[in-house]
C-alpha cells in the first residue's frame, strides 16, 4: 500500500493527480472500522493530518480536518451540540467534519446543522474550485458528488447564521451512540425557521412545509407548535432497521421538531 | 462472626485477611496494561488460525474445496470435519455438536472449516477464499413451531401442593426476554503448541480447564495426557466461555501443521462463537387467597436453546425450579421447555435460567399486589420464604441461611435519592442527545427479588481440588480455577492467610496435569468450592506445622510461643515439605424426580434490588438514576471486591433491561457488533448504595456465599418494574425500547 503523507494542500492536490483513486484518511475512524470490519483493502492512501491549511477555522469557513473535540468547544451553538454527541472522547479527538462529510452517512451527526444552515462544502482538485450546496454535496445515502482527485478543504457557513439554534439526538443510549433519529432547528429573531433531520431520511431531511408554517407565526401558539411536529413528522422519510423503526423514527422526529422550536421561542 | 473456630487461636493477627478489602496482585498489571491476556500471547515461529463460518441459518454443505485457500502464499492448513481426528462432536452434557460442521450447518455462525496460516491478514483472506457450495434449507427459528414439532432438548414438569387448591384473586401474563449476549471484553483467544511428541499445549482463557480437557482429548484422539490445558490471562467470562469455541480448532492445527498456532476473535465474530442468555416466553398464572397469601402458581417457560444442547438441560432447569421466586406456595405446576431450532445456541450467562423467570414472576408480584389491593413489599413479605422453609417447588427444606425477609425490609428501609434530577443534561433521559428537559420526564421506582441455588445441582459430583504448601517464605496456593475477574486470586489468598496467620501468600493457576479439576468458575461457585479447599488444606498445612513445633501459634515468621518465635518456617520445614491436596465437595444433592422433586440444590442466595428512573414518556428514553440493593452474602470476605460484584452485575442487569439484545431475524444476528450491541456507558450507569446481610451459610468458607450471580437476577426486573411505575404501561418484555414505552 502506498501512503502519500502531504504537509500542504498542493501536496495533496498533486498527490491526488498523481494517483486520483487515492483513499483519503482523515481522523480514520470511520475508514478504519472498514478496513477492520469491513475487509476494505485501499491500494494508496492520502493521508491528511499533517495539513495545517485543512484544519483551520477561520470565521465562517471550518477546514474539513477540523475535529469534534474543537467544534465541541467552537463558537456555533449547534454544531458543538452536535459534536458532543460524535462517539467517546477518543473519536471526538481523531474524527473530524470534513470525514463526517466524506462518509455521507444518514446518520452523520454534523449534517443537519449543515443541512438547516443551508451550508456549502468546498471543494478542490489540481483542475481547481467548486463550492456545492449541502444538499448538492450529500447525493444519497454514503454518496456525496466527491469526484476521482478531488478533496474536501472545509464547509462554508452562510454570513449570517441565526442566535436561535438547537440540535438534539436520540439514540438508545445515553452517550456514544448512532442516532436513530436527529434534529437542528435555527429560527430568526422575526420568526423565519429552518429544520433539518438526520437518519430519517437518505440524506438530512428538510421540512419544508413545516418550515413555511412556522415560520410565519411570530409567537406560536401551543396549537401552532404542535401542527409544527405534526408537519414535520410527516415530511421525514424514514425506514426499519435493527437500531429503531420507522413509527418510531416519524413519532420521534415530531416530538424533537415540537421540543427543539421551544427551546427557540 | 462467623470465624470457623478452629482457625482462631491457632495463628496471630495477619493483615490482609478475610473481612478486609487488600489490593489484587493482578490489578496494578491489569490497570497498566502489563497483564498477560489470552490474546496476547505470543510464541517464535507461531502460525495465525482462522475460521469459516456458516452464512446461512441452515444449509447443506454440496462441498468444501480448499484449493483456493491453499493457493495462497502463507497458507499451511485448510482443516475441515474430515481431519477431526477423534470424537467428531463435542459438548458439555450431550456431544451433540460437529467440532467443524458435518455436511449440514445449523446455524448461522457455525464453523465450517479452519486455516492455518503465516499471519492474521492471511489467514483472514484463506478463510474468506476457502470455497463452500451451501445449499440453503428452510430454518427452523420460532421456538413455538419448534415445540409444537416436539423439537426440544429437553422437557421439565414441576408439580407440587393439591392441583385444586384455587385462590379467589388471580392475575395472568406473559412475558418476554430476548437474547443477551456477556460481552465480556476479551474476545476468544488461545496458542496451541505442539511438543513434537504427538501432544498439545493449549493455552486459552477459559472457565474450566478439567472440562475442556476431558471434550479436547476425545476429539484430538489423544491419551489424556498428551493434552494438557493451561489457563491464560482471562478478560471476562459470564458464561461466554463454558462451551468449547476455539480450543479444538487450534489443537488440530497445531498437530497437524506442527506449529504453534494463535488464534484471536474480533468482536464480530465473538458474537458468533459463543453462546447467548436464552431467549424465553412466559406464561403465568398466579393466584391468592384475600389476605394475600399466595396459593397456586402456574407457568408454562419456552426457553430457546438454538441449534446444539450445550447447558439448555440445567438452564430451563433452573428456570422451572425458581420458576416462582423465594415465595411460599401450596400448588405449583411448572412446565420448562427448552427448545431446539435453528438460532444460535444458547446456554450459561451470569444469573443461568434465574434471570428470566424473575422478570416474570416479579412482574407477577406486582400485578397481583395491584389486584389484592396491597403494597407491593407487603404482599412479598407476607410470603416471604426462609431456612427451615419448603421450597414450593422442589419440596426441598432450605438449609443455611435465606434471609429473604431480612433482605426485602433492609432494602425498603433505605433512603430514596432525591426527588428531582440534578441540573446536568447528560444525567437526564437521552443523556448528551440534548433530548430532554427536567420538564418532560416522569420518576418511578420498582423493587424485585430474586434467588437461585449456588454451585452444581441434581446430584452433579461437584468439587474442586487445591494444594496448599508451606514454603520458607509463606505460602504457595496450587490451583486450576479460573480466574475471570471476579477477584478470585485475591479471595484465596485471604482464606490462606486467616486461616494460617501467613500474610506471604501466592496463588499460582496450574495445568490440567498439575492438579484436579476446580470445577468452573460460574454458579457463583469459586469462593465456596475453590475457597473451601484452600481452607481445609490450609488449615491443614497449619495444623502440621504447629505439630511438629510442639504448638503455638503460627505467623509469617514462624511458630510462637508467648510472643516468642520458636521455630521459623525453615525450621518446620526441616522435617521435610508441607503440602496439603484437598478435594473439597459440598453436600450432595439428589436427581429430581419426574415431578422435579427432590433435596436438588446445595444452597441459596436471595438478592433484592430496588430501581429509580427518570422516563420522557414522550419520547420513551429511560435513564437509570439508582438501583439499590440487598443481598445475602453469608459473610463478605473482600467487602470491595463483593461490591465491585454487585454494581458490575446491576450495570448487565440495566443493560437487559433497557438496551441489550442481539437482533436475530430467521436465524441470523443482525447487530454483531459493540456499535449495535449497545452496552451500559458511564453516563447509562447507575449509582448504587449496598446493604450487605450477613448470616452464615452451612458450608461456605467462614460462613461466605458465592455472590456473582444475583446482582443480575432482580436487577432486570427492577428497572422494567421502575418504568411501569413511571409510565402505566405494561412492558412485558425485556429490553424495553425506546418505542414500547412510547407506545409507537
Ligand atoms: C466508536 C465510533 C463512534 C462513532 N460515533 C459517531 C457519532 O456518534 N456520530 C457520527 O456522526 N459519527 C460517528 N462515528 C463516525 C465517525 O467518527 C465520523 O463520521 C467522523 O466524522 C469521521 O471523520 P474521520 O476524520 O475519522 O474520517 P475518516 O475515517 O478519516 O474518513 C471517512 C471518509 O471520508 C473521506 N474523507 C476524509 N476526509 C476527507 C476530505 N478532506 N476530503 C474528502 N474525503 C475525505 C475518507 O476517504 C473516508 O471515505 C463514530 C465512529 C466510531 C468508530
Amino acid at each position: 500500500m502506498e501512503i502519500a503523507r502531504p504537509t500542504d494542500l498542493a501536496g495533496v492536490l498533486d498527490a491526488l493527480d498523481a494517483d486520483p483513486a487515492a483513499t483519503l484518511l482523515a481522523g480514520g475512524t470511520d475508514l478504519m472500522v472498514e478496513v477492520t470490519y469491513g475487509g476494505r483493502r485501499p491500494a494508496s492512501v492520502v493521508a491528511l493530518r499533517r495539513v495545517d491549511e485543512l484544519a483551520t477555522w477561520e470565521g465562517r469557513t471550518i477546514g474539513s480536518g477540523v475535529t469534534w473535540a474543537r467544534i465541541e468547544h467552537g463558537p456555533v451553538r449547534a454544531l458543538a451540540q452536535a459534536a458532543r454527541t460524535v462517539g467517546s472522547p477518543q473519536i471526538r479527538s481523531a474524527g473530524t467534519i470534513g470525514g463526517n462529510l466524506g462518509t455521507a452517512s444518514p446518520a452523520g451527526d454534523g449534517l443537519p446543522f449543515l443541512a438547516a444552515v443551508d451550508a456549502s462544502v468546498v471543494l478542490a482538485s489540481t483542475a481547481g474550485r467548486r463550492t456545492l450546496r449541502w444538499d448538492e454535496f450529500l447525493t444519497g445515502p454514503k454518496q456525496n458528488a466527491l469526484q476521482p482527485g478531488e478533496v474536501i478543504v472545509g464547509v462554508e457557513l452562510p454570513e449570517h447564521l441565526p442566535e436561535r439554534q438547537e440540535f438534539a439526538k436520540i439514540g438508545a443510549r445515553n452517550a456514544m451512540v448512532i442516532s436513530v433519529a436527529s434534529a437542528c432547528l435555527v429560527r430568526e429573531a422575526g420568526g423565519a425557521t429552518r429544520i433539518a433531520l438526520g437518519s430519517v431520511g437518505p440524506t438530512p431531511v428538510r421540512a419544508r412545509r413545516a418550515e413555511e408554517m412556522i415560520s410565519a407565526e411570530p409567537s406560536p401558539s401551543p396549537a401552532a407548535v404542535a401542527e409544527f411536529g405534526r408537519l414535520v413528522a410527516e415530511e421525514v422519510s424514514p425506514i426499519t432497521d435493527h437500531r429503531s423503526t420507522a413509527e418510531y423514527r416519524r413519532h420521534a422526529s415530531g416530538v424533537l421538531a415540537r421540543r427543539l422550536l421551544e427551546r427557540c421561542l | 462472626m462467623t470465624t470457623t473456630p478452629t482457625a482462631v487461636p491457632t495463628t496471630t493477627a495477619v493483615a490482609g485477611g478475610i473481612g478486609t478489602s487488600p489490593l489484587r496482585p493482578d490489578g496494578i498489571p491489569k490497570v497498566r496494561g502489563e497483564f498477560a491476556f489470552s490474546g496476547d500471547l505470543h510464541e517464535e515461529g507461531m502460525l495465525w488460525g482462522a475460521t469459516v463460518r456458516s452464512p446461512h441459518a441452515r444449509a447443506r454443505i454440496l462441498s468444501i474445496d480448499p484449493a483456493p485457500a491453499l493457493a495462497i502464499p502463507g497458507v499451511h492448513a485448510v482443516l475441515t470435519q474430515d481431519d477431526v481426528p477423534g470424537r467428531k462432536t463435542c459438548g458439555q452434557a450431550v456431544k451433540d455438536q460437529p467440532v467443524l460442521a458435518d455436511g449440514e450447518t445449523r446455524f448461522w455462525g457455525e464453523p465450517v472449516a479452519v486455516v492455518a496460516a503465516d499471519d492474521a491478514e492471511t489467514a483472514a483472506r484463506a478463510a474468506a477464499a476457502v470455497a463452500v457450495r451451501y445449499e440453503p434449507l428452510d430454518a427452523l427459528t420460532d421456538p413455538g413451531e419448534a415445540e409444537r414439532q416436539g423439537s426440544v432438548f429437553r422437557t421439565m414438569h414441576v408439580v407440587n401442593g393439591d392441583p385444586d387448591r384455587r385462590g379467589e384473586v388471580v392475575v395472568e401474563g406473559y412475558y418476554e426476554t430476548g437474547t443477551i449476549d456477556q460481552a465480556m471484553l476479551g474476545t476468544e483467544a488461545g496458542l496451541a503448541v505442539p511438543d513434537g511428541e504427538g501432544g498439545v499445549d493449549l493455552y486459552v482463557a477459559t472457565q474450566w480447564i478439567h472440562e475442556d480437557h476431558e471434550q479436547l482429548y476425545a476429539s484430538l484422539g489423544v491419551e489424556p495426557g498428551a493434552a494438557r490445558i493451561h489457563l491464560s490471562g482471562i478478560g471476562g467470562a459470564f458464561g461466554a466461555r463454558e462451551d468449547l469455541t476455539l480450543q479444538i480448532h487450534l489443537c488440530m492445527l497445531a498437530l497437524h501443521t506442527g506449529r504453534p498456532v494463535k488464534m484471536v476473535l474480533d468482536r464480530a465474530e465473538s458474537f458468533a462463537a459463543h453462546v447467548h442468555r436464552h431467549p424465553s416466553r412466559m406464561w403465568y398464572r398466579h393466584e391468592a387467597d384475600p389476605d394475600g397469601t399466595l396459593v397456586r402458581v402456574e407457568a408454562k417457560l419456552i426457553f430457546d436453546g438454538g441449534a446444539y444442547q450445550t447447558t439448555s438441560h440445567a438452564v430451563i432447569a433452573n428456570g422451572a425450579y425458581f420458576a416462582m421466586g423465594p415465595y411460599h406456595c401450596e400448588s405449583v405446576d411448572v412446565v420448562g421447555i427448552a427448545t431446539r431450532t435453528n438460532n444460535p445456541p444458547n446456554g450459561a450467562m451470569r444469573g443461568f435460567g434465574a434471570v428470566q423467570v424473575c422478570f416474570a414472576y416479579e412482574a407477577q408480584m406486582d400485578k397481583l399486589a395491584a389486584a389484592l389491593g396491597m403494597d407491593p413489599i407487603d404482599l412479598r413479605l407476607r410470603n416471604a420464604l426462609d431456612a427451615g422453609d419448603r421450597l414450593p417447588t422442589t419440596g426441598q427444606v432450605i438449609e443455611g441461611a435465606f434471609p429473604v425477609a431480612e433482605v426485602i425490609r433492609s432494602l425498603a428501609a433505605m433512603p430514596l435519592p432525591d426527588a428531582g434530577p440534578g441540573g446536568d443534561p447528560r444525567h437526564l433521559p437521552g443523556g448528551a442527545g440534548l433530548t430532554t428537559t427536567a420538564a418532560d420526564i416522569r420518576r418511578g421506582v420498582g423493587f424485585a427479588v430474586g434467588f437461585k441455588n449456588i454451585a452444581f445441582a441434581e446430584s452433579f459430583d461437584d468439587y474442586a481440588e487445591a494444594r496448599v504448601t508451606l514454603t520458607p517464605d509463606g505460602l504457595l496456593v496450587e490451583t486450576a480455577a479460573a480466574e475471570v475477574g471476579q477477584g478470585m486470586v485475591t479471595v484465596l489468598q485471604q482464606i490462606a492467610r486467616t486461616a494460617t496467620g501467613i500474610e506471604q501468600v501466592e496463588v499460582a493457576f496450574v495445568d490440567t496435569a498439575a492438579i484436579g479439576s476446580a470445577g468452573s468458575t460460574s454458579a457463583s461457585r469459586q469462593t465456596q468450592m475453590t475457597g473451601g479447599a484452600v481452607l481445609e488444606a490450609a488449615e491443614a498445612v497449619r495444623d502440621e506445622a504447629l505439630r511438629r513445633a510442639g504448638g503455638g501459634t503460627l505467623s509469617g515468621e514462624g511458630v510462637l510461643r508467648d510472643g516468642v518465635v520458636v521455630a521459623t518456617l525453615a525450621d518446620v520445614l526441616a522435617e521435610g515439605p508441607i503440602t496439603e491436596l484437598v478435594r473439597f465437595r459440598h453436600p450432595p444433592t439428589t436427581a429430581p424426580s419426574e415431578t422435579g422433586q427432590g433435596d436438588l440444590h446445595a444452597g441459596f442466595s436471595v438478592a433484592a434490588h430496588r430501581a429509580v428512573v427518570d422516563v420522557d414518556p414522550d419520547l420513551g428514553l429511560v435513564r437509570v438514576v439508582q438501583v439499590d440493593t440487598a443481598q445475602d452474602v453469608g459473610k463478605a470476605l473482600h467487602p470491595a471486591a463483593l461490591v465491585g460484584q454487585l454494581e458490575g452485575g446491576i450495570l448487565q442487569g440495566v443493560g437487559m433491561a433497557v438496551m441489550e439484545e442481539l437482533r436475530i431475524d430467521d436465524g441470523v444476528v443482525r447487530n454483531a457488533s459493540f456499535t449495535d450491541y449497545l452496552l451500559p456507558t458511564i453516563l447509562d450507569a447507575p449509582d448504587v448504595e449496598a446493604v450487605l446481610i450477613e448470616e452464615p451459610d452451612h458450608w461456605g468458607p467462614f460462613g461466605a456465599k458465592g455472590v456473582g450471580e444475583p446482582p443480575t437476577i432482580s436487577s432486570t426486573a427492577a428497572v422494567v418494574a421502575a418504568i411501569r411505575d413511571a409510565t402505566g404501561r405494561d412492558l412485558t418484555r425485556a429490553p424495553v425500547r425506546p418505542e414500547d414505552v412510547a407506545g409507537v
